[in-house]
């Protein structure tokens, strides 16, 4: 995790909120450093995490990890951590029938599918563990990243229930939390991204959205992030706060700062 | 487990080949190889692999794209179990090059090949590959080339233009001390006894069409369905995802697509704006992706991206693949003629790259690139406008620079997209 982020966002792994469903968006650039941010805070916060990955290899988060100091595989041995490789899965799934649904069975299909395996997998996943074992926090379901399940044939609707579900199952019954990134494609006009977008966007309680600069490329500035903190359930009257920051991304962390104080400039 | 996470948080980046000296089990040197077998530690399978060699940044392994000048604005060359795009130039010349480049590559490494094609049969594909340039008798040659341009003697301090010299110089030159990337003759062809020491494998789409399946029908078109089933059959019996034991040395998979998604393949994705599977193409992607991540291979795809109508697919496309590459050439367009471009045959556009196993990844400072074809080289260059010296300053010339800087646009969509271009 990174700890100005944390300060930022006014949170520390000992006080996690409960309950809430994170959006994490990209236009333009790429947001995945937020995945790792949040992934390595919910571990150190003792949380019990569902990491659905589609887009990366195991060995990728890992190392990630190691930088930011959290050991995927110790995480993944001891229960802490259930990790759905999805490029590896996709593999399995595609060349051999499988005897159980598996939580990628919608790439056999023909036609648009349903995610219910995927949903009963994280349900599975997240279920409270009986008695004498080590409790952990809380369930988080983490998803890298939503867009991807758009090109793999299934329909904006299909995944904005899947998202309800969980958002049922997670953070209302076991008070847990959800993070999932949504690729924006801006101005690439695909319309199906754009419901999914606007449809998380609505029903999320913290939006962090990372953007390219408007003005380009920039060597020590690689990027602006607006955080937006909402209340979906609240009366529209009460205003949304929202905060714009600059960051650059480091190898093993990320700086933030406001809008026009880069340390290169300055 | 606990010796990894030391050994990984206090390696770091840069420490990840003393890692692998001072541990002989566990590294935080990590390839994207098999993981097959889910035991990434234990055996040191550090052996080299001809043709291939770690990154400097993360320890990934990297193989060579055939063009030096690419591999260096790529941060070292391919990532093995990754994909490179290429988009296609409007009449495919370049890119059809850069595709043959990448297999000249692995027949001069020693590496298997797997070429597939919906037009060509992939013999002829071989047969057409460039001649390397080998280090002894081309240095001679080569020399009388670099004294007809004018790259600057790097010997000779600039006295007056003294702040060029801290403009990061592109490899123009064969390095001789390197085996990684080799130079190729665009105008000799590769040596018949090369090609067939090589170990190959083609798959022509016409000639597979008629022969059965044991996939059951998803949304994939026919032709990404048997290709699929290629690919996987070779990456299970040659073993290149470590599924059967290695009795000899390991090698690398070059896998090389040409002209995915275009007619020949079975997909309307190039014909028309709405087609009814739209995902196959995107769906084949991502178990393509899936393959080359569980195996020792690397793969080139080039698709006519020009053709595709539907804007949101070449995004998804684009976010699909790991390194992506867009060739545009002046054949053909108005640029070709323009005075501005005289010296280049195109632009090159890097779109993506991937971060892999890392934040940060290596970015080149340089977005305008531009590519010509010598006879012996293709080189990737900064784009330069050449000073407007005519007498009378027609407004013509001014609005073609202003037209031209303005495509050169705001730096790639990868690192930060930029919404206009400020005109300073």
């Amino acid at each position: 995790m990174f700890p100005e982020l944390n300060n930022l966002l006014n949170t520390t792994p000992d006080r996690a909120e409960q309950g809430k469903l994170t959006l994490l968006c990209d236009a333009k650039t790429d947001g995945s450093f937020l995945v790792h941010h949040f992934l390595s805070f919910y571990l150190k916060a003792n949380c019990k995490v569902c990491f659905v990955a589609l887009i990366q290899s195991f060995s990728h988060y890992n190392i990630v990890g190691q930088k930011l100091g959290v050991s995927l595989t110790a995480a993944r041995e001891c229960g802490q951590l259930v990790f759905l490789e999805g490029l590896k899965s996709s593999v399995d799934v595609f060349f051999r029938a499988q005897a159980a649904p598996h939580p990628l069975q919608f790439l056999r299909e023909a036609d648009a599918g349903n995610l219910q395996p995927l949903y009963e997998f994280v349900r599975e996943a997240l279920k409270p563990v009986g008695d004498g074992q080590a409790a952990w926090r809380c369930p988080v379901l983490l998803v890298d990243d939503l867009s991807v399940l758009l090109s793999l044939g299934l329909g904006a609707v299909a995944v904005l229930d899947f998202v309800h579900y969980c958002r049922v199952a997670v953070c209302w019954e076991r008070k847990g939390n959800i993070v999932a990134l949504v690729h924006d494609s801006g101005d690439a006009e695909d319309e199906e991204n754009d419901i999914l977008l606007n449809g998380l966007s609505h029903q999320s309680h913290l939006i962090l959205r990372a953007e390219g600069l408007a003005t380009g490329f920039c060597r020590d500035v690689h990027g602006q992030l607006r955080v937006l903190w909402r209340t979906p359930s609240q009366p529209a009257a009460q205003r949304d706060r929202s905060l714009t920051y600059q960051y650059k991304i480091q190898d093993k962390s990320v700086s933030f700062f406001a809008k026009g104080m880069s340390p290169a400039v300055l | 487990m606990a010796a990894v996470a030391t050994c990984g948080t206090g390696a770091g980046s840069t420490g990840s080949i003393a890692a692998a000296a001072s541990k002989n089990n566990v590294t935080s040197f990590q390839r994207k190889g098999p993981r097959a077998s889910g035991t990434d530690s234990g055996c040191s399978r550090l052996v080299s692999i001809a043709g291939t060699r770690p990154s400097v940044r993360n320890g990934q392994l990297l193989v060579s794209t055939g063009l030096p000048a690419l591999d260096q604005l790529l941060g070292g060359g391919l990532a093995v179990g990754t994909v490179l795009l290429i988009e296609e130039d409007k009449y495919n010349i370049y890119s059809s090059l850069v595709f043959k480049y990448f297999l000249a590559e692995g027949i001069i490494n020693g590496h298997t090949l797997l070429v597939a094609s919906a037009k060509e049969d992939p013999a002829d594909i071989l047969q057409e590959l460039p001649a390397p340039l080998l280090d002894d008798n081309c240095k001679k040659d080569f020399d009388e080339d670099v004294c007809n341009d004018k790259t600057p003697d790097s010997n000779i301090k600039m006295k007056i233009a003294w702040r060029y010299q801290l403009l990061p110089k592109m490899e123009s030159g064969p390095v001789s001390s390197s085996r990684f990337g080799h130079y190729y003759d665009a105008s000799k062809r590769m040596p018949q006894e090369l090609i067939e020491a090589s170990k190959w494998h083609g798959f022509f789409f016409p000639e597979k069409l008629s022969s059965t399946l044991n996939i059951e029908s998803c949304s994939l078109t026919h032709g990404y369905r048997k290709l699929l089933q290629f690919i996987q059959n070779v990456i299970y019996e040659e073993g290149f995802d470590g599924s059967s034991p290695q009795k000899k040395q390991k090698n690398i998979l070059r896998i090389g697509i040409q002209s995915l998604g275009s007619p020949l393949w079975g997909d309307d994705i190039c014909c028309t704006e709405n087609c009814d599977n739209s995902h196959s193409l995107t769906k084949f992607l991502y178990v393509l992706r899936g393959l080359l991540r569980t195996s020792l291979s690397a793969c080139i795809i080039t698709m006519p991206t020009h053709l595709i109508q539907n804007k949101a697919v070449i995004a998804r496309v684009t976010n699909l693949s790991d390194t992506v590459v867009g060739l545009e050439s002046f054949i053909g367009s108005e640029r070709e003629t323009n005075p501005l471009y005289k010296d280049y045959h195109g632009l090159i556009h890097i779109r993506q790259i991937p971060r892999l196993n890392n934040l940060i990844y290596d970015v080149s400072d340089v977005k305008d690139l531009a590519f010509k074809l010598k006879r012996k080289l293709f080189t990737i260059e900064r784009l330069h406008l050449p000073p407007d010296l005519s007498d009378t300053v027609s407004r013509s010339s001014k609005q073609d620079l202003a037209e031209s800087s303005k495509l050169l646009g705001p730096g790639c969509g990868m690192m930060a997209g930029g919404k206009k271009h400020l005109d300073f």
